[in-house]
């Protein structure tokens, strides 16, 4: 017992971080927001999956991937499929020149569902699609390259362009993907209306429940030998390696689970906003998501999903105001962020929100003064690490 | 007599030695950093290679510890063929080698650092699932004694003096317990005090293992060294005792002749 409270909330602190982060998304937004704006936040933490995933995988194994939302993007187009084939049922698609088939494939003049999209006709299937395709693909880049020895900098940019690859593929195969529009006009799940209002708070709730558990697993994992292995691995490599591990092998699983949390929050996203489009998997949406971990702290698992709701509400908010200068304010928010505040929004925290608040008795109370734990038995989650350079990324 | 022939293949195999290289020749395009070498550690040896620069003695290492993949010949290890064989697997086999420069984990801690070689959860889901039993706590304890270093367990490695980042490198190799210890200058950079010690721990430490030294501190040789051998232009120039080795003329020349 007391050794998954260490694991999974990392001791006291942990657990506080973590409820006050829970009580935000569970309590306070729910309690504040309408529905129109929840189902906003919501989309927004579909997007906190994948920069929790780029904590783990850039983070701690130091391996930056500009093509998570290759990831995101299948894992939400293998729900959308489920979805789009029980929005088209043979009664309400009797008008196409060919019933029971998505929309789009009649505009294509394709007659009969082709045999990719059949077995997405199965709910458990696609449930199964979402994580295992994305993480099966993430797989193989992983073995291709880590086996290898492809990092770095080579990783990120081959990254980047198997992203803009499937992004073309998608484009291009319009009858097998519904093209640059993508998948739209989803319906039901299992006959149950995901478009009210009522649908939509559920839907929230079940995201934010899942991206909780994606921060618990993903705390395991780091405060698992395995985390501090990937440390490790990024600061000394070949000593890892001839001290007897495969450095190859944990490099792959990292950029697996960071494919599958991913997958999680694109098929979440696919349900929430009711549809998916080649515009979530290329270049420009994975490299805003490095975005959100860097601005909320690439070391900690929690910060990411602040940075994430962060930089998204501004890019609402400004995108809405100046449409023409949000990617240079974005831009310039990444580097300043790299430049001055390494650690992101987490980094902050620890040096002097920390220290503020322990001038309450509350704060003191509450979050302590941080404090030299005793004997390293405890292995706490090591989210503030000594700040380091941040690599150098296009 | 002949009973001890006939049964005895372990003591046999004591003669032997532990690794044996044989014609072992690396090519970086064209230049032969180490060419047609044949090298022999035995059980329980402390071997030093000596050399002046460039005679290819971190790429003997780098040979045997998989780094580098040879152009020719042969390492046999304990009747294992290492030329084939995967870094990882080479360390698994026993072989444990030591960085020129003190390479350690300097955002973690000195347990950690040594925790981490502890050969178990050496595999993606055993270290996801790793305990920290007793037994490791034991084994890190007791290292930590033998490189001096038990009052410093909880400390960050980064904040080590240089000795004591050589020594806790020299603690992980311990943790594996290799049958063949490979160091590249193992007290370059330490102070007079702790290369008394260095040489006392490696005299320690070579009981039931074999250790290979690549040193230029001749001082230090001479306080731990069974055999030495005198690398020159990628060949064995001379070997034996120290002794030996310091009066012979061809290896005074290339010392002095340069």
């Amino acid at each position: 017992m007391k050794n998954a409270y260490e694991s999974l909330l990392g001791g006291k602190q942990g657990a506080i971080g973590l409820l006050v982060l829970a009580t935000l998304i569970l309590v306070v937004f729910p309690l504040l927001l309408d529905t129109f704006r929840l189902n906003m936040v919501g989309k927004y933490l579909t997007y906190a999956f994948v920069a929790v995933g780029l904590v783990l995988c850039w983070g701690y194994g130091g391996i930056l991937s500009l093509g998570q939302g290759i990831f995101f993007g299948v894992g939400g187009y293998c729900m959308a499929m489920f979805l789009k084939l029980e929005a088209s049922d043979p009664e309400s698609t009797k008008i196409q020149s060919t019933p029971g088939i998505p929309d789009f494939m009649d505009w294509n003049q394709i007659t009969e569902l082709p045999m990719m999209w059949q077995p997405f006709h199965s709910f458990s299937f696609a449930l199964l699609a979402v994580i295992a395709v994305p993480t099966l693909l993430a797989l193989i880049i992983g073995v291709a390259m880590f086996k290898r020895r492809v990092g770095d900098v080579y990783f990120s940019i081959v990254t980047q362009a198997i992203a803009a690859i499937l992004t073309i593929l998608i484009i291009g195969q319009q009858g097998l993907t519904g093209g640059v529009n993508g998948i739209t006009d989803l319906k039901t799940l299992l006959g149950w209306d995901i478009r009210p209002d009522s649908s939509k708070v559920i839907l929230y709730f079940v995201n934010a429940f899942l991206l909780l558990g994606c921060v618990l697993l993903g705390r395991f994992i780091l405060t698992s030998k395995l985390g501090r292995l990937l440390m490790a691995m990024r600061d000394k490599e070949e000593r890892v390696r001839f001290s007897g591990y495969d450095v190859a092998s944990f490099k792959i699983f990292v950029f697996c689970v960071a494919a599958a949390f991913s997958a999680i929050g694109g098929a979440m996203f696919a349900l929430q906003v009711g549809f998916m489009s080649p515009s979530f998997v290329g270049i420009v949406p994975s490299i805003e998501m490095v975005i959100f971990a860097a601005v909320g702290g690439r070391m900690s698992l929690l910060g990411a999903v602040y940075g994430t709701l962060l930089v998204s509400f501004g890019k609402t908010y400004f995108s809405e105001s100046f449409p023409e200068l949000w990617l240079y304010l974005m831009g310039g928010l990444f580097i300043v962020v790299v430049m001055y505040f390494p650690n992101g929004i987490a980094g902050l925290w620890e040096t002097h929100g920390r220290k503020w608040l322990s001038r309450y008795s509350l704060g003191k109370k509450l979050f302590g003064v941080p404090e030299v734990k005793a004997r390293v038995f405890t292995a706490k989650p090591v989210e503030k690490a000594a700040p380091r350079e941040l690599e150098t990324t296009p | 007599m002949k009973s001890v022939a006939t049964n005895s293949p372990a003591g046999f195999q004591a003669a032997k030695p532990v690794l044996a290289i044989e014609g072992l020749t690396v090519s970086f395009d064209g230049f032969k950093a180490v060419n047609d070498l044949n090298l022999y550690v035995d059980r329980n040896e402390v071997h030093v290679v000596i050399g002046p620069n460039g005679a290819g003695k971190t790429t003997v290492l780098d040979l045997i510890c998989g780094k580098t993949k040879s152009t020719a010949g042969s390492i046999e290890f304990e009747g294992r063929e290492l030329t084939k064989m995967r870094e990882y697997d080479i360390v698994r086999a026993g072989v444990g080698r030591k960085f020129q420069n003190p390479s350690i984990y300097e955002n973690l801690t000195v347990f950690e650092n040594l925790e981490m070689s502890y050969p178990a959860g050496r595999k993606v889901f055993g270290a996801l699932f790793f305990k920290r039993s007793a037994q490791v706590i034991a084994r890190v304890e007791e290292v930590a004694g033998e490189i001096f270093l038990s009052d410093f367990l909880d400390k960050q490695a980064d904040l080590l003096s240089h000795g004591q980042k050589q020594w806790l490198e020299i603690g992980m190799l311990l943790m594996q317990d290799p049958a063949l210890l490979m160091l590249d200058e193992p007290v370059a950079g330490m102070s007079v005090s702790e290369r008394v010690q260095t040489a006392e721990l490696l005299n320690r430490i070579s009981q039931g293992r074999s250790v290979l030294v690549i040193e230029h501190d001749m001082e230090f040789v001479k306080s731990i060294a069974h055999r030495v051998t005198v690398l020159h232009q990628g060949k064995v120039l001379a070997e034996g005792s120290m002794e030996a080795v310091q009066s012979n003329p061809k290896v005074i020349e290339v010392y002095l002749g340069h």
